[in-house]
């Protein structure tokens, strides 16, 4: 397929300076139509976004406006007057502005460039980040994070009064996250320091351009014209298959160990592969298990984002110079790393999204008139329809990206506190700055001062904490910190993503008496809560080696070669990424559709066929309901294929609304494609006698008082406030290493939002929490979708044994927590067993 | 967390059912699923760990917790004080969570305490977190206390055992039936001596299987006294998980 550009035009060479013109021509290139496009108009002052596929030349494009205004410049002669930095590059991933560097110095130095280029990353050492506020290069490559903490120094002005261009990489990915949100606040802050400054956005193709190019520059009252766009579409078709297997396809799971061999056929076929898995537990199984059988020795080389720094860029390295045969790899490689000449990309798991596959094949063989070969291993027999699903998906182009979203008010808070740290804030003209951020557009005057407030005293309504407040506003009226160890903390939270508390491992030796070696290698991070079930001798699966948990001294977890090829300890798998609302409706549509289910395997057609006699397929727009008995519970499967968030939320709100009803429900799981929920009455009975109706049941009432009463005790809420509390900077993060002040200074969350709740149930962070479940955790906004898609559409098969479409959910059941109503329940069990061991039963 | 639900207007009368009652070196003591030790023969009332201003001990260093800890905990003594109606009330130690606690504590929060106090003995237990005692409180305070056949001190002493009282480690456990696990504050026992639950709102559990738990109980007779929603459940040490 030959590229399409919009406006293509070629007279625009023109702008083009000498030593660029040179360089194309000695390496016998042409500058592609869109470069041009988007340097002439970048050069007439327009803020531009380009969109375009892996392997367009759009780092190239990003950076010529910047290239050739530095080239008119020329170098700026020794004992000139401070100079701040030209071009800041924003990109969300480290190793990306690692590699950025490495591809921009090449055309630099190669075309003779007085131009300097340095990454600027959390990883970069102390010296270096003071060396570069003392003299900064021209090119500043950095993170969002980065951007936030140049933001809050006093320094700021001078720093970026000379800025040009601001380059954002990987744009669609950005935008869409509380990180997106904290940088568009960075950008409005920017734009004061720099008013001329031209932003030039690069993206992936996305559902709605618009939101990107008005995301690009200052809205509010008078907003400034979208950006400028270039969409550059086309590329040739992917070549992408679904994996045939001898082996039986998984009922569940998420692991697809039963296509090893074959993968590893189609490794030593292919020159480099490089293997996407949705979690890190998968990447890692996935990798071990490819080295059971690796006879031939093949370089295989793992990369997530919890291994450690110096072992991801060693990775990073020897797959640039071609040495690695297979990368086993994570949502950590997503984004545009420009890497070697890969030859094929294995997508193990289902892709969750069209636009992600799309993405991640893009990684295969990066010339964009080539076609990118590409292969898709389904997990379970659901995956394999999901996985058919994102293949025409991506024939066809469809796109799933997330709209970009009101801006959290954590990320704000903690933006406040930042400008605070800069220097003292006007509160009226901080206002105007931030609701010219796209995301805070609508941000009102009454919500803004509530999160001045908060982040001055915690906002409490008993105003307890005057005297131990952060930032106190001054006679002029203006709000500073209270002092410097605020700015210090401030700068130590930064952020908005939170890990869970996590733990450096460790690889020590036990010497000849038996006891435990000091130092050794550091093999990464693990979660904390994840080492809490192991005692000394468990074996798990770590950095792609069986390890032996030996124990934890201080903050790290000390672990051996465990010499076992079996883990005692299995990881939890789930796949991270919900199913998007795409391709959930094209698995309905194929379950609808004899026609659309000609291209699955046998396995997985015979599976339907079954279902077809014993139970049902539903129509595209149905809700199928199966019930039926199981040992001595009775079982209600829902096949409602919203996603697990949306599948849980309506657990929770249908199994409060059963407890009324009486039908005494147990528990219930959720996967991406359905929900069982079990209980002690009969389920099936109750619908046959009208004790149970099932349109009352799934109406669309229940995301009022049901979901106000179980938000309150739920446990997904709590985790969505320790976000909220981290990220706002009511509490601190965990600093692996700087902990050593003991239990003082850990307090758990979960009961400062019991606390909160009950004693402030309007407090800010209880609306940010709240505001954020609505549309992140709990996917509450599906979900109402669904429950108005289905009305009048439900129907009922009661079964006297388990269906085959519910096989796959009912393997699942077991990996669950309890929710509240029931924990009493098991709390009695146990203290039965006592008394009945004790001989006092009866 | 229902312990929360409770306002100073809820009043706790009578003896609830849920209690566990049990004998420790030789003394018949209650526990009760608020979190309180009631020892009937001296009408004494044991509290442990109530971590008082919790809150504001983070707020001075910067972190703003919500201001609410204080009432909460003390909401919660004041209905098991309206339950048993103690002579004496023993509190066993990190009273305040900070040495400026009691100090700088509101002078409603502080009628508060003092209504309570009124008409029985108090004894604060001095702990880690307040090795100073309180100020400005009434009651005495004292680091151990040795009283009607029992010991009282805040951390468990490592040479005896025998008829100890002790707070501190905030134990809890964990229990589990099939797939599913409950974890909550305990009282834990073996006869000889008892490890108090931690009593404040804010206070965090260690499991009883945890190691700085281990050598200080017999674990063929220990029990966890587990706290329910309106009981206790007591739960065998091998019974539950680790």
């Amino acid at each position: 397929m030959d590229l399409v550009e919009t406006n293509p035009s070629g007279n625009q060479a023109a702008n083009l300076p000498t030593p660029f013109l040179k360089w194309f021509g000695e390496k016998g290139w042409q500058p592609r139509a869109h470069q041009l496009e988007l340097l002439a108009r970048a050069q007439g002052g327009e803020n531009m976004l380009l969109i375009a596929p892996t392997g367009a030349g759009k780092t190239l494009a990003g950076f010529l406006p910047s290239l050739t205004d530095l080239v008119a410049r020329g170098k700026i002669p020794p004992g000139s007057a401070f100079t701040g930095i030209h071009t800041l590059y924003i990109s969300p991933l480290k190793a990306l502005t690692v590699d950025i560097e490495r591809n921009l110095m090449k055309p630099v130095i190669e075309m003779g460039l007085a131009v300097t280029v340095e990454n600027r990353t959390g990883d970069t050492p102390q010296a270096k980040r003071q060396r570069q506020k003392l003299n900064p290069p021209d090119i500043l490559l950095t993170t969002p994070e980065q951007v936030a903490l140049l933001l809050a120094n006093k320094e700021a002005t001078r720093f970026f009064k000379d800025l040009k261009y601001v380059v954002l990489d990987e744009l669609h990915s950005l935008v869409t996250s509380k990180r997106g949100h904290l940088l568009s606040l960075g950008l409005a802050r920017l734009r004061k320091h720099a008013p001329e400054m031209q932003m030039i956005g690069l993206s992936a193709t996305v559902a709605d351009p618009m939101d990107l190019q008005r995301w690009l520059v200052p809205q509010g009252e008078q907003p400034s014209p979208p950006a400028g766009l270039v969409h550059v579409t086309g590329g040739a078709a992917p070549d992408i298959t679904i994996l045939g297997t001898d082996s039986r396809i998984p009922w569940s799971g998420h692991v697809s160990t039963y296509a090893i061999p074959e993968v590893y056929e189609e490794i030593r076929r292919h020159k480099t592969t490089l293997i996407f898995v949705n979690t890190r537990f998968q990447a890692e199984l996935l990798f071990q298990t490819l080295w059971t059988i690796n006879e031939d020795n093949l370089p295989i080389a793992l990369h997530h984002g919890s291994l450690d720094a110096g072992q991801r860029r060693k990775v990073e390295a020897a797959m640039a110079d071609n040495r690695l045969r297979a990368v086993v790899a994570t949502s950590t490689l997503d984004m545009g790393l420009d890497w070697g000449d890969i030859d094929l990309v294995v997508h193990v798991g289902a892709p969750k999204g069209a636009s992600r596959l799309a993405q991640r094949i893009g990684r295969a063989n990066h010339r964009m008139d080539e076609p990118s070969k590409a292969i898709l291993v389904p997990a379970n027999r659901f995956e394999v329809m999901e996985c058919q699903a994102a293949l025409d998906a991506n024939y066809l182009g469809a796109q799933d990206t997330p709209p970009v979203g009101e801006g959290a008010l954590d990320a704000l808070a903690q933006h406040v506190l930042g400008m605070a740290c800069a220097e003292p804030f006007d509160p009226v003209e901080l206002y105007d700055e931030i609701t010219s951020a796209s995301p805070y557009a609508n941000l009102s005057w009454e919500m803004y001062e509530r999160i001045v407030d908060f982040v001055a005293t915690g906002g409490y309504a008993l105003r307890a904490y005057e005297r131990y407040a952060k930032i106190r506003k001054q006679d002029d009226g203006r709000w500073r910190v209270s002092n410097p160890q605020i700015a210090q903390q401030y700068r130590m939270n930064l952020g908005t993503i939170v890990e869970a508390a996590e733990l450096n491992v460790r690889l020590v030796k036990r010497n000849s008496k038996g006891t435990l070696g000091r130092g050794g290698m550091s093999l990464g991070k693990v979660e904390e809560y994840f080492l809490e079930q192991l005692v000394q001798g468990d074996t798990f699966l770590f950095a792609g080696k069986v390890l032996r948990f030996e124990g934890i001294r201080e903050n790290e977890c000390l672990v051996s070669n465990a010499f076992s090829l079996d883990p005692k300890i299995p990881a939890y798998a789930g796949g991270k990424f919900p199913l998007t609302t795409y391709l959930a409706d094209q698995v309905r549509a194929m379950l609808a559709d004899p026609d659309r289910r000609v291209n699955l395997p046998d396995q997985v057609r015979d599976w339907l066929s079954i279902q077809l006699e014993r139970s049902m397929l539903p129509k595209q727009d149905e809700l199928l309901i199966e019930t039926f008995p199981r040992g001595k519970r009775f079982f209600m499967i829902a096949y409602c294929f919203e996603g697990r968030l949306a599948h849980q939320t309506l657990g929770m709100l249908l199994t409060r609304r059963l407890e009324r009803l009486g039908a005494r429900p147990l528990g219930f799981v959720a996967t991406d494609y359905s929900l069982a929920i079990w209980g002690l009455e009969d389920m099936g009975a109750m619908i046959a006698d009208g004790a149970l109706n099932l349109s009352d049941l799934f109406d669309e009432d229940m995301l009022g008082d049901d979901l106000e009463a179980w938000l309150d005790e739920s446990y997904m809420l709590k985790r969505t406030f320790r976000n909220c509390a981290v990220i706002s900077g009511l509490i601190e993060r965990r600093h692996p290493g700087k902990e050593k002040t003991g239990r003082q200074v850990t307090v758990s969350t979960d009961l400062i939002y019991d606390v909160l709740r009950s004693h402030e149930p309007d407090h800010v962070l209880l609306e940010a929490t709240r505001r954020d479940a609505a549309s992140g955790l709990l996917d509450i906004g599906r979900l109402g979708d669904m429950l108005s898609r289905i009305k009048g559409h439900i129907t009922h098969r009661d079964l006297d044994r388990v269906s085959p479409l519910a096989v796959p959910i009912m393997l699942e059941i077991g990996k669950e927590q309890v929710p509240g109503e029931a924990q009493d329940a098991v709390l009695q069990e146990a203290a039965d067993e006592l008394i009945a061991e004790a001989g006092l039963s009866g | 967390m229902h312990r929360l639900g409770l306002s100073p207007r809820t009043i706790v009368t009578g003896q609830p059912n849920g209690t566990e009652e049990i004998l420790v070196h030789g003394v018949a003591a209650v526990c009760d699923p608020l979190g309180g030790l009631y020892l009937p023969e001296t009408q004494t009332l044991v509290v442990s760990d109530l971590h008082l201003e919790k809150g504001a001990a983070f707020a001075r260093r910067g972190m703003l917790l919500p201001p609410y800890d204080t009432i909460a905990t003390l909401n919660i003594l004041a209905a098991v004080i309206a339950r048993y109606d103690p002579k004496t009330v023993i509190s066993l130690g990190d009273n305040f969570h900070d040495r400026k606690g009691s100090e700088f504590l509101s002078a409603d929060l502080r009628k508060m305490i003092t209504d309570m106090a009124r008409g029985r003995d108090w004894i604060w237990i001095n702990g880690n977190h307040d090795p100073d005692g309180t100020t400005g409180l009434p009651g005495l305070s004292s680091d151990e206390l040795i009283y009607g056949g029992l010991v009282f001190r805040h951390e468990p002493s490592l040479i005896s055992s025998k008829g100890e009282i002790a707070g501190h480690l905030h134990p809890a456990a964990t229990v589990r039936r099939r797939e599913k696990s409950v974890r909550r504050p305990c009282f834990a026992s073996d006869g000889h001596r008892l490890l108090m639950p931690a009593f404040g709102v804010l206070t965090g559990g260690l499991d009883l299987r945890h190691r700085a738990m281990q050598g200080l109980f017999r674990q063929e007779t220990l029990v966890a006294h587990l706290l329910g929603r309106d009981r206790i459940y007591s739960v065998r040490y091998g019974s539950l998980m680790g």
